[in-house]
């Protein structure tokens, strides 16, 4: 079965949100000093959206962004991702969400050292268990433009190419969710445009919900929804009336 | 993940670290290779004690003076001479005793000398039996006979090491030797046979000694009184029929010897030489066990070795473990990655350090330390110990690094410099 097939059955499926977050809170207690970074966030993200989490440093998008990723969990508020609470889940439950539903773009690639791209984007699917690995892992090396590469490692990788295994990564185990955390923020302009039609392609063929979470309005200016955080509280959350595709100077088109 | 994607991935880690692991490595070696080869060592000593006194002859008694004291041995060496050699005439004498052959003797150190030659040996005075009951046999000439003990003759019959001393392009047999004892020149004696050597043995080498009838000795050379006014014999030496008659002859002779000495305490004490052997394995495997402790510390060092790379490359890897911790690796993930890493370091370790241990073995014991190689023995156990020792070191002091790994939260693991 191919990704585009797998993006076509996902179509008939009922459609309910993805995210859907109730009044979200997250405490941290540094010495005595509590810290209020989310004061009750609430939030409904629904399939196939492209939405930006706007904010300024210290505004709680990181960790709205965390929480949101099952990396971390909130003081209080309910979050429901696919219909599943997972707000109380225990850390093997979490690990496993993680590893089906979600996927993660950081502004730092995250690519283990001396691996080669091929065993970057097998690593969910160790952990999944999948069968198939090498097989999933070069279609969804493929579908990124980087059918050519899978033997290299990351510093024989430009920053958009390590960018590519990243996202290749987090698409490879057919997640209803991709978090990408200011993922052009390390790359020039031109590689910056190919990441951003990537990640419109990956929307827009395969269904998968992307949220970024930037604070650079050029990234924010791509997608269909806008969602501005400051102080750990949401300021606004508007349509895009702009939306502006990205225009790649190489296509990243496998043929297919 | 399976076993085989962790070790896998384990030794990527390792081969990226080459000199770390190989020192970290190194560590188990050579405390695996010393604990092979010292309890190599250790055994080795075993063994050849336990050939040494198999040597002696099968199914002995040894009837000394003195009581009986802990662990079945003599603990007062040369306390009071009780024995006579009409203690020995009598239990030879006694028809319902399961022996073949009962043999006294009375041993002095001495000076054997040829013209201007001389050889500081063992005297021994017996009786012809000696030959039977501690199993010598004579290569040239003739052992000790009747006549010769009947007679007190001042015949001698040479130990292979004192006659090659002696005699070294000469047959001994029908020569000459002067026997001096306590620094008093004694008479001649005619060389009458040479026996047949026993082999290299480790300790009290039973080559080199010379024999005399225990008459001659006791008359002429040297003896103490007993405390009824009799010459004395050091020992008596049993030769008991079998194996299996070994308490029935301990008990005969018991009693003939205390009808002989009205005594109601013992003034002597009957060994087997069982007792001995059961004896010497213990205070081998004392020392094999305190030779195979001390080679552990050095393992131990090994394991701490391990203990701290491990915390190391869990720091410089907390990157790693965020990466994997957001892709989907659970707690229990990261912990059996990082303890299979630790296991392959003590096992590889473990393994050259089997090969290492066997190597310093062969070496030990083919390079002759005062003329005599050292016996080592690498038996299967100490090999399976050695191995199973180091695996448990690799998951005991590897545990800690990677429950520290596992423990860390995935957000502080991803966002670590």
């Amino acid at each position: 079965m191919t990704v585009a097939q797998r993006a076509g059955d996902r179509e008939g499926a009922v459609r309910q949100p993805v995210i859907v977050a109730r009044d979200l809170t997250k405490v941290y207690r540094i010495g005595t000093q509590e810290v209020h970074a989310l004061r009750g966030v609430s939030v409904t993200i629904e399939q196939g959206e492209l939405v930006a989490i706007m904010g300024s440093s210290g505004s709680g998008k990181t960790t709205l962004m965390n929480v949101l990723g099952c990396l971390d969990q909130p003081t209080s508020g309910e979050y429901y991702l696919d219909g599943a609470e997972v707000s109380r889940l225990t850390d093997d439950q979490l690990s496993a969400i993680r590893n089906r539903r979600i996927g993660f773009v950081f502004q730092t690639f995250n690519l283990l050292a001396r691996t080669t791209a091929l065993e970057q984007v097998e690593l969910p699917l160790i952990y999944a268990g999948a069968v198939n690995r090498r097989q999933k892992a070069l279609e969804a090396l493929a579908w990124v433009g980087l059918a050519d590469r899978v033997r290299h490692r990351p510093t024989e990788l430009s920053g958009g190419q390590q960018q590519r295994v990243a996202i290749a990564r987090a698409l490879v185990t057919r997640p209803s969710l991709i978090l990408a955390d200011e993922p052009t923020g390390n790359l020039d302009s031109r590689s910056s445009e190919e990441i951003m039609a990537i990640f419109e392609r990956l929307n827009a063929e395969q269904g998968i919900t992307v949220v970024f979470v930037t604070h650079e309005p050029d990234i924010a200016a791509h997608t269909r929804r806008i969602i501005h955080i400051r102080d750990g509280s949401i300021l606004s959350d508007a349509p895009n009336a702009n939306s502006r595709p990205a225009h790649p100077a190489v296509s990243t088109d496998t043929g297919r | 993940m399976t076993v085989f994607e962790s070790v896998r991935v384990a030794l990527r880690a390792l081969l990226a670290n080459k000199l770390r692991a190989i020192l970290t490595v190194l560590g188990i070696i050579i405390g695996v290779g010393a604990v092979i080869a010292l309890i190599s060592v250790g055994q080795g000593a075993q063994r050849e004690i336990t050939q040494n006194i198999q040597a002696l002859g099968t199914n002995l008694l040894f009837i000394e003076p003195g009581a009986r004291q802990q662990a079945g041995v003599r603990q007062q060496a040369g306390s009071f001479p009780t024995l006579t050699y009409e203690d020995a005439l009598a239990i030879a004498d006694e028809g319902d005793l399961p022996i073949v052959g009962v043999a006294p003797e009375l041993g002095a150190y001495g000076q054997i000398i040829v013209n201007r030659l001389n050889w500081d040996t063992r005297i021994t005075g017996t009786t012809p039996s000696y030959a039977l009951v501690r199993n010598f046999q004579v290569a040239d000439g003739q052992f000790l006979d009747q006549h010769a003990l009947d007679a007190r003759s001042r015949v001698i019959v040479l130990g292979p090491t004192v006659a090659s001393n002696l005699f070294p392009d000469q047959d001994p047999v029908g020569q000459t030797v002067k026997i001096s004892v306590h620094g008093r020149i004694g008479e001649n004696f005619k060389v009458i046979g040479v026996t047949v050597p026993k082999g290299a043995t480790g300790f009290g080498s039973e080559d080199d000694q010379v024999f005399i009838p225990l008459t001659t000795m006791q008359q002429r050379v040297y003896s103490q009184l007993t405390t009824r006014g009799l010459r004395n014999v050091e020992d008596i030496n049993v030769k008991v029929a079998s194996p299996t008659q070994m308490a029935q002859a301990t008990a005969g002779i018991g009693q003939v010897l205390r009808q002989r000495h009205h005594v109601s305490q013992d003034d002597f004490t009957i060994t087997s030489e069982d007792d001995i052997l059961r004896f010497f394995s213990q205070v081998t495997s004392v020392f094999t066990l305190v030779l195979g402790a001390i080679a552990g510390i050095s393992l131990v060092v090994g394991g701490i070795g391990i203990m701290n790379i491990m915390l190391v490359s869990v720091t410089e890897r907390t990157r790693e473990i965020g990466i994997r911790r957001a892709v989907g690796a659970r707690r229990q993930d990261i912990l059996v990655q990082f303890l299979v890493e630790a296991v392959v370091v003590s096992l590889v370790g473990g393994m050259i350090g089997v090969l290492l241990g066997v190597g310093i073995a062969r070496v030990l014991s083919s390079v002759p330390v005062d003329g005599q190689y050292l016996q080592t023995v690498v038996s299967v156990n100490s090999v399976i110990l050695a191995f199973g020792v180091s695996a448990s070191i690799g998951l005991f002091f590897g545990f800690y690094p990677a429950l520290r790994a596992s423990r860390l939260h995935p957000i502080d693991a991803l966002r670590y410099e």
